[in-house]
């Protein structure tokens, strides 16, 4: 005699798992972890390693020893976390142990004290990352100087980023748009080069982890707004394209404002989300203490993602 | 091809017993009818312990609105008017009979003749439908009479017939109209007669071509039927969803199709229709497909109403697999699990499917990481994962405000959530709370 099982209905699934979308982000990020390696060799290696490793580390034992339930370290989001807060600090040896601190906070604070994956309204990287740069301001803004693939003087020399150099007068006269494509400029590691991101971000709209929304509303606000300021007055603004090239504008509409868990729900609230990112970046930008309010500008709008939920609703059937 | 515009998965097809012909289900020594096989009141018995009884003699009388006739399965004596448990582990009013041979009823025409010609008056048909106890096979049992008898001041401009059988897994449908395709086109005829609508329009999800390519010849023969092909997309079958694909138009909430001009019937109602109305026969048999990936055969049948699950199990497959997980009633998307396998099956029951024990088990829940893949897999344009939290929490009156009464509870949201949450199950316990709610304040 068969004992069976009862349950309501669906009896089937989708195979769709947490875990799944988690890891197909950590594969979308290898291309820009690629040319991190390649242009500023084994710092960014052994800084990626390092804040991974310390990510899960600190998952584990907060989830053991405070929080006293089952592991979640293989479901992969604390491996996005670590490379996106690697990606987001300079390759330098300082960052082995400054990154460590990062992901404490990402992690225990980001993350975790508010009950895991799912439940922080910020999100955990950029948490950490607005940490190291308010706790540690100049090693967070030392950048090593890119000279070509595969550098083996890295220790020597740093280099200031578009971004900086630009708040400070002018842009570096040899910085071309086609450098700041393949990111052949100084910055964090992870957010040089755009087309390795693009490419990560392809992967994602192609497996529909994200969708267009609001990556292309993010990078568009920033695009139109830097755009009309440049018309205005060209030699106090960025040009555009620039403005969308350099920085972390790339990495952060495509893998950080896309967060799932701290980014809207519905289409229309995440066109709301990306373009408050866009125009917040531009505005830090230009008129703010920093060269570069990305990490701000979507933590800001994180913090209001629950309102958006509220104004924004999906359209129903027959209204 | 037409389609559904928002929301919609693709569940694993599994149609594997498609190819199975339809076979004859013997009758059991015992038949136990219950009186309760549709949606709305129980039927009141009309026989008493001892009486004599043959096929598709009324048993059971509609004597309330919503309500259906129901008729005897097989011929005998009446054991005892008593209850007993549904598939579900309900007890309902019931009439047991002792089978003995198998007596027809003179007025029911047994020969295969297809006989075409209705000469019927619309509210004929429909009184004829009320006799003869039909009632919607897709899958709500709504008595057929109340459906074809349009209210004051409405109008019925579009017959639509579901066959798109969007659920994994069930076949009936396609049997159907494989081999039966005629008796079904002249149902819908008499069907568009009582409603006095130019067209009817048969929707069939394209991954079943030969029953497109075969009611399509078919219906050439017969005057307004149009086969329409739909997109393979979970749930087309669906009332709202199948009318918006067809028509464009769409019902709003709260509001019945006929609102909107629109009548819906199944595929498999077409047929009882043509034998009630042409050949005098009641809804006493269902058309059921039994199947599961682990079964030695996949089997079509026709049943009497009132074999049991277990007899239909022991004839079909003998017995069980020893992995069995699941036995469901309906398809994986909105069948309902069995409870009780030595209950009898009603009308409307479309298919025995039996999962496996590995695939009958629900993955870890986790928490919802706000994907929102619920929310764009809903078809009628809700926000599982919020009445999920609201629910929980007990916000009954802000869940009827974020409308969880539209919910056709087609099971997207669980099938599509990454988390496993169980969003169905918390939606429909949520239904009930906003109803119960509601019948409070009146």
């Amino acid at each position: 005699m068969n004992i069976l099982n009862i349950s309501g209905s669906p009896h089937v699934h989708s195979d769709e798992s947490t875990k799944k979308i988690m890891w197909r982000v950590n594969m979308a990020l290898i291309p820009a972890l690629l040319v991190a390696i390649a242009y500023f060799g084994l710092p960014a290696l052994l800084v990626s390693i390092v804040s991974v490793l310390s990510c899960m580390l600190f998952q584990w034992l907060i989830e053991k020893f405070i929080m006293k339930v089952p592991s979640t370290i293989c479901d992969g989001s604390a491996v996005v976390t670590g490379l996106l807060l690697a990606f987001n600090v300079p390759a330098t040896a300082d960052m082995l142990w400054i990154v460590v601190i990062g992901a404490l906070v990402a992690i225990g604070i980001g993350k975790m004290s508010f009950g895991g994956l799912g439940k922080n309204p910020f999100n955990p990287a950029l948490v950490g990352r607005v940490f190291l740069l308010i706790s540690f301001p100049v090693q967070m803004t030392t950048w090593p100087v890119v000279d070509g693939f595969f550098p083996t003087n890295f220790d020597l020399a740093t280099g200031a980023t578009p971004l900086g150099a630009f708040k400070e007068g002018a842009l570096p006269a040899d910085i071309t748009l086609w450098d700041a494509f393949l990111g052949h400029i100084g910055g964090s590691m992870g957010e040089v080069s755009a087309i390795a991101i693009l490419l990560g971000a392809a992967f994602l709209l192609w497996k529909k982890v994200i969708t267009w929304h609001i990556p292309v509303a993010f990078i568009g606000t920033a695009f139109l707004f830097s755009g009309i300021l440049w018309l205005v007055d060209p030699s106090a603004y960025m040009d555009p394209v620039m403005t969308i090239l350099t920085g972390g504008i790339m990495l952060g509409a495509c893998f950080m404002a896309t967060d799932m868990v701290t980014s809207p729900m519905a289409k229309s609230g995440q066109l709301l989300f990306g373009f408050g990112c866009g125009l917040l970046t531009i505005i830090i930008r230009n008129w703010g203490a920093y060269p570069e309010g990305v990490s701000f500008a979507i933590l800001i709008m994180n913090s209001i993602t629950p309102l958006i939920n509220r104004w924004c609703k999906p359209k129903r059937f027959a209204v | 091809m037409k389609t559904f515009k928002m929301g919609g998965v693709h569940p694993e097809e599994n149609k594997i017993s498609n190819d199975a012909a339809i076979e004859v289900m013997p009758v059991g020594k015992q038949m136990v009818v219950l009186m309760n096989q549709h949606l709305g009141a129980p039927a009141t018995p009309v026989v008493q312990k001892g009486d004599k009884v043959k096929v598709g003699q009324l048993i059971g009388e509609a004597q309330t609105f919503m309500c259906a006739n129901v008729h005897s399965p097989v011929s005998g004596t009446v054991l005892k008017v008593d209850s007993c448990k549904d598939a579900f582990g309900i007890s309902k009013p019931a009439v047991y009979i002792n089978v003995e041979g198998d007596e027809w009823m003179e007025s029911i025409d047994r020969t295969p003749d297809i006989k075409r010609e209705c000469t019927l008056e619309p509210k004929e048909i429909v009184a004829k439908l009320k006799e003869m106890g039909i009632v919607g096979l897709g899958g709500a049992t709504f008595p057929a009479h109340i459906k074809y008898n349009i209210p004051e001041g409405k109008k019925a401009e579009y017959l639509i017939i579901n066959a798109a059988e969007c659920e994994p897994y069930l076949t009936s449908d396609y049997r159907v109209m494989i081999e039966h395709a005629e008796e079904c086109c002249i149902g819908i005829s008499i069907l568009r007669k009582a409603l006095g609508v130019p067209n009817a329009y048969i929707g069939i999800e394209s991954n079943k071509p030969q029953a497109i390519a075969h009611m399509t010849e078919v219906a050439r023969q017969f005057e307004g039927i149009i086969v329409e092909p739909l997109k393979v997309k979970y749930p087309q079958g669906a009332e709202k969803q199948l009318i918006n694909a067809v028509t464009g138009r769409k019902v709003p909430s709260g509001k019945l199709p006929i609102d909107v001009g629109c009548v819906v019937s199944n595929m498999g109602t077409t047929f009882a229709v043509y034998e009630a109305i042409q050949k005098n026969k009641p809804l006493i048999e269902n058309i059921l497909t039994v199947t599961g990936k682990k079964l030695p055969s996949q089997h079509n049948y026709i049943v009497r109403i009132g074999t049991t699950y277990n007899e239909i199990i022991n004839h079909s497959i003998g017995h069980l697999p020893e992995t069995t997980g699941k036995v469901i009633s309906g398809g994986t998307m909105m069948g309902k699990a069995v409870v009780n396998l030595d209950a009898p099956t009603v009308k409307g029951n479309s298919s025995v499917l039996v999962m496996d024990e590995a695939e009958s088990r629900r993955g870890a829940e986790s928490n919802c990481i706000r994907c929102g893949k619920c929310m764009n897999a809903c078809p009628m344009g809700l926000e599982p994962y919020l009445f999920s939290a609201l629910v929980k929490n007990g916000r009954t009156e802000e869940a009827k405000a974020h409308n969880i009464l539209d919910c056709i509870e087609c099971g997207c949201c669980f099938f599509s959530c990454p988390a496993n949450k169980p969003l169905t199950d918390e939606i429909r316990l949520g239904k009930n709370r906003v109803r119960a709610m509601m019948a409070a304040k009146k």
